[in-house]
């Protein structure tokens, strides 16, 4: 420990402070202790965003916890079963696995600080996530339309919540998806927009892994059981 | 902010490694673009997996639904490793332990609530609307 402090003030003569510990303040290796002084801003806002992707999954656990308890309070109305249509969920399934593949390509990309590449996943990204959206939209619109609306049961109320969440986070990352693009466009890849295309990568990925969690445990299980 | 605090401005094995941040090093087997092709086609497995399991009549029926969860699981398994570069070496000990807080958080509210409201439920059970509204 003191040994620790001492090489510290030894080597920060005639050093910027502030640098202290960046670069080769963390003796050659990756501690995971919180040695070698702060993180870098990508580091740290990454990290900081994937504290806000937790909270928000602990959000949707409790939407989850909310259909899980009231799936079977159907008040005489439809059941799952009836009303799922499971031709509709794979396809929807393909275009968001594919488009969270694509958001990778164009990580990779950016990576490799090429914009043409990269703009092109990021649209591919865009393209399949709409389509996504509209075939949710689309299923919600005929539930409505046959009197199967989120007042018809408190089942139905659940599951117009937990899925209806997550389509509005789609829509929202959508809109981020356009900001990006355009940012990227005009400003290129300055450490600010890769690092908020580096969070809106990771907002991608995390809608996925709950897209799992709904069409297994909401559509394939409610259809099955 | 200036332009040297990407990813680039110091040596990555120097530092922590931010969510999401993947090395594109020889040495990784599934890094880069064959990382992303592999997760994508287990991805695909399991998704296609999980459709079978739900629709043949070859798994005892209750046992779907321990079958699909098992299916989920492994598939964010899948992602948290291949698209979000999660892994266990210690330049990612804060992600990993920020993520196994909120798995904690997560399995307290999902499985609390329905333990708890089955055994509401089954306590309830036999009790008519009108009982239920003779309670104090």
């Amino acid at each position: 420990m003191s040994a620790a402090a001492g090489d510290i003030t030894a080597r920060s003569t005639g050093r910027d402070p502030y640098r202290l510990g960046r670069g080769d303040g963390g003796h050659g290796v990756a501690t995971g202790h919180g040695e070698g002084g702060p993180a870098s801003p990508f580091v740290t806002v990454a990290y900081g965003f994937w504290i806000f992707l937790l909270s928000d999954i602990v959000m949707f656990s409790a939407f989850f916890a909310a259909y899980a308890v009231l799936v079977n309070a159907t008040a005489g109305g439809p059941t799952g079963r009836e009303l799922f249509d499971l031709t509709t969920v794979a396809t929807q399934t393909g275009v968001l696995l594919t488009s969270t593949f694509t958001a990778g390509l164009a990580m990779l990309a950016a990576h490799r600080r090429a914009m043409l590449a990269c703009q092109l996943w990021l649209l591919v990204t865009g393209v399949l996530g709409a389509a996504f959206l509209l075939l949710e939209i689309q299923e919600f619109v005929t539930m409505i339309g046959e009197g199967v609306g989120p007042t018809r049961s408190a089942f139905l109320s659940a599951f117009f919540a937990l899925v209806g969440c997550h389509g509005t986070h789609v829509g929202l990352g959508l809109l981020w998806l356009g900001t990006m693009m355009a940012q990227l466009w005009v400003k290129g890849f300055r450490a600010d927009i890769i690092r908020r295309l580096h969070c809106f990568s990771l907002f991608w990925h995390a809608l996925d892994i709950i897209w799992v969690a709904i069409f297994s445990l909401v559509y394939l299980l409610g259809a099955s059981s | 902010m200036s332009n040297n605090d990407t990813f680039e401005d110091e040596p990555p094995n120097h530092r922590d490694l931010a969510p999401g941040e993947e090395l594109i090093a020889e040495h990784e087997p599934a890094g880069g673009l064959w990382g992303y092709v592999l997760g994508f086609g287990l991805a695909i497995l399991l998704t296609a997996a999980s459709f079978v399991a739900a629709q043949t009549d070859l798994i005892y029926q209750p046992a779907v639904i321990s079958a699909l969860v098992v299916l989920a699981i492994a598939q964010m398994g899948v992602h948290l490793v291949f698209f979000l570069h999660i892994t266990t070496g210690p330049d990612n000990t804060n992600n990993v332990l920020a993520l196994a807080f909120g798995v904690l958080i997560v399995a307290l509210v999902v499985l609390g609530s329905i333990w708890i409201m089955a055994n509401l439920n089954e306590n309830l059970g036999h009790m008519s609307l009108h009982d239920a509204e003779m309670l104090p």
